[in-house]
């Protein structure tokens, strides 16, 4: 009996140590990342105006393509969430059984395609069908500033490069919203149906707010990929410089920014995409922290108890 | 506004399986009818005819007649929402909506069925609902807090005041205080003694105390065995069943000798 406990007090302390120096060496491999990207994207942040690009200096060369990529992402939002929701709410709640699990399938089969293909469709299919529109948009609305004119006429344009990064999202968001819903207690939708409920009725009064928190999550999951897709908004979207209009050639993202010049780039142009990379790590960052703030506010009112 | 039921050769399925055959029950308008019988022999399924939720359950369905006042529930044309909204339920485990306030709660079934209503009228029902269920003291400090903070016992009387609050015909009841506390318990029967005044109750429960003191009607359903349907045994006043039954099923249940 001692002789058991004994090798059982052995094989805790092999495990703890293990596990203990594995967490260490995680925390040493992120922070050696951090530092290296902090110490190779100092020198752009005090370098000469002049030595980066654009010759105005590191804010003046990073703002507009923060813009460009918070634009692209907030459009690609705009588009897919309602989507999302609406086929994960078909498939928990509104199709026959052996309907819902096929569609359950495909929409995950979707996830797995890799974005380059995304990205070669988007340039190769997407843009020219859309092109027409685009010249439709600047001739009847071009009043408004995000339709000003000229279009595109290759449609390579900012807003293409949003919808493809909506097609791609698309997916998470659904499969991850189509789990929650599943996930509604039956005791809940029951209550519903009981009061008179009609099934979208039962839908806003149990379904949706029980999934609201994990809604949440799936959107910042969806908006984490869109914030830092390189290579279907490459392929898509021929950049410039930023533009309020959707439709014109024009406007960049940091992530396709940093993988068009990174192969060419020298000295301190190195230490510019570093930093640039950088800044996409602390909006993503930040992205995920307000986040979990909307999720913890709402916790009263959760229906975890 | 309280009405009353009429079942005419009643067979409930899931899908394929017959679990309860052949019921024939006459419940009077403003009374209180009791449901007792032994675990599984159908009651909770048949009970969930009586509005229409059993088919909410993915191939279950009922055939046969259940007669409101008359009017068939499950005629051609009708609808299950507008049939839910006039025939209350309260189920076994409290369930109010987590995401909603006390208040919210209340009037959850109200803004379903008639979307306007103002502040004021709102605050009336709130309180009258409240009133109703015996729940109105404990709660009028904090009708902006989650129902889902409540006590058990509670939560069931907060469910009792939404299904009331809508003014249903029928409230069916499923063993609702099986969750709670003997002291909730007396609360929650209390109120069912006063809602008779008002409503046509029916209540399951596996209680025969409870069936004794707060019904006046009992019915008792059987099952042969496992696989078998579950059918009405006996159907009285409730002092018959329990001092006086005419069949022998009934009188070896209610005494004990089985079940
Ligand atoms: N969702 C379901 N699908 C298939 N069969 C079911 C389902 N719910 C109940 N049954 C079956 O129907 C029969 C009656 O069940 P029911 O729940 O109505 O019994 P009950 O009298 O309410 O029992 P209890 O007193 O334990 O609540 C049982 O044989 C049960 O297995
Ligand atoms: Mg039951």
């Amino acid at each position: 009996m001692t002789g058991s406990s004994a090798s059982g007090r052995a094989g805790d302390k092999v495990f703890s140590g293990t596990a203990m120096g594995a967490g260490i060496l995680i925390l040493l491999v992120l922070f050696g990342v951090a530092a290296f990207l902090v110490v190779q994207a100092f020198p752009a942040l005090v370098a000469k105006p002049a030595d980066i690009q654009g010759g105005a200096g590191f804010w003046a060369y990073i703002a507009p393509i923060v813009i460009g990529t918070l634009i692209a992402a907030a459009i690609a939002l705009v588009i897919a969430t309602p989507v999302a929701i609406g086929v994960a709410l078909f498939i928990s709640h509104y199709a026959p059984r052996r309907l819902a699990s096929g569609l359950g399938y495909v929409i995950d089969l979707l996830a797995a395609i890799p974005s380059v293909v995304y990205g070669a469709w988007g340039a190769a299919f997407l843009a020219p069908a859309i092109a027409p529109g685009y010249a439709w948009l600047a001739a009847n609305l071009g009043w408004i500033p995000i339709f000003a004119g000229p279009a595109s006429a290759t449609g390579k344009a900012i807003l293409t490069a949003a919808i493809v990064l909506a097609v791609m999202i698309l997916p998470i968001i659904t499969s991850l919203s189509r789990e929650i819903f599943l996930q509604t207690p039956k005791l809940h939708e029951e209550a519903a149906l009981a009061l008179g409920a009609t099934r979208w009725e039962m839908v806003r009064m149990a379904v949706l707010p029980f999934g609201r928190p994990g809604i949440i999550s799936a959107v910042m999951l969806g908006l984490g990929r869109a914030l830092g897709e390189t290579m279907a908004v490459a392929l898509v979207l021929s950049s410039g410089a930023l533009t309020a209009s959707l439709i014109q050639s024009g406007n960049q993202t940091i992530a396709a920014e940093i993988a068009l010049n990174f192969p060419e780039a020298s000295g301190v142009q190195v230490n510019t995409l570093i930093a640039a990379g950088l800044v996409l790590f602390v909006i993503t960052l930040a992205v995920n922290m307000v986040a979990r703030w909307i999720i913890t506010k709402h916790k009263e009112f959760s229906g975890a108890n | 506004m309280s009405k009353r039921i009429d079942v005419k050769d009643l067979n409930v399925y899931y899908g394929n399986f017959l679990a309860v055959e052949g019921v024939n029950i006459n419940i009077e308008a403003k009374s209180v009818t009791a449901f007792i019988g032994p675990s599984g022999c159908g009651k909770s399924t048949f009970l969930r005819t009586l509005n229409r939720m059993h088919e909410v359950i993915p191939g279950a369905y009922a055939k046969g007649e259940v007669l409101l006042d008359g009017a068939d529930i499950y005629g051609a044309g009708v609808d299950p929402v507008t049939v839910r909204s006039n025939i209350g339920m309260v189920f076994q485990r409290p369930n109010p909506f987590p995401t909603m306030s006390i208040r919210d709660n209340v009037l959850a079934g109200v803004k379903l069925n008639n979307k306007r209503i103002s502040k004021g009228e709102a605050d009336a029902l709130v309180e009258k609902s409240l009133q109703g269920a015996n729940l109105w003291n404990e709660v009028k400090d904090r009708l902006d807090k989650p129902g889902s903070g409540l006590s058990g016992g509670q939560q069931q009387r907060l469910c009792i005041a939404r299904a009331i609050a809508v003014e249903p015909a029928v409230l069916l009841m499923d063993e609702p205080c099986s969750a709670l506390d003997p002291i909730s318990t007396l609360a929650v029967e209390d109120l069912i003694n006063e809602l008779k005044d008002s409503y046509t109750v029916v209540i399951v429960t596996h209680n025969m105390q409870q069936a004794a003191r707060v019904s006046d009607k009992t019915a008792f359903f059987n099952i042969a065995g496992t696989g078998k349907p579950g059918k009405l045994i006996e159907f009285a006043e409730t002092s018959t069943i329990f001092n006086n039954p005419s069949q022998k099923a009934t009188e070896d249940y209610v005494s004990g000798r089985f079940g």
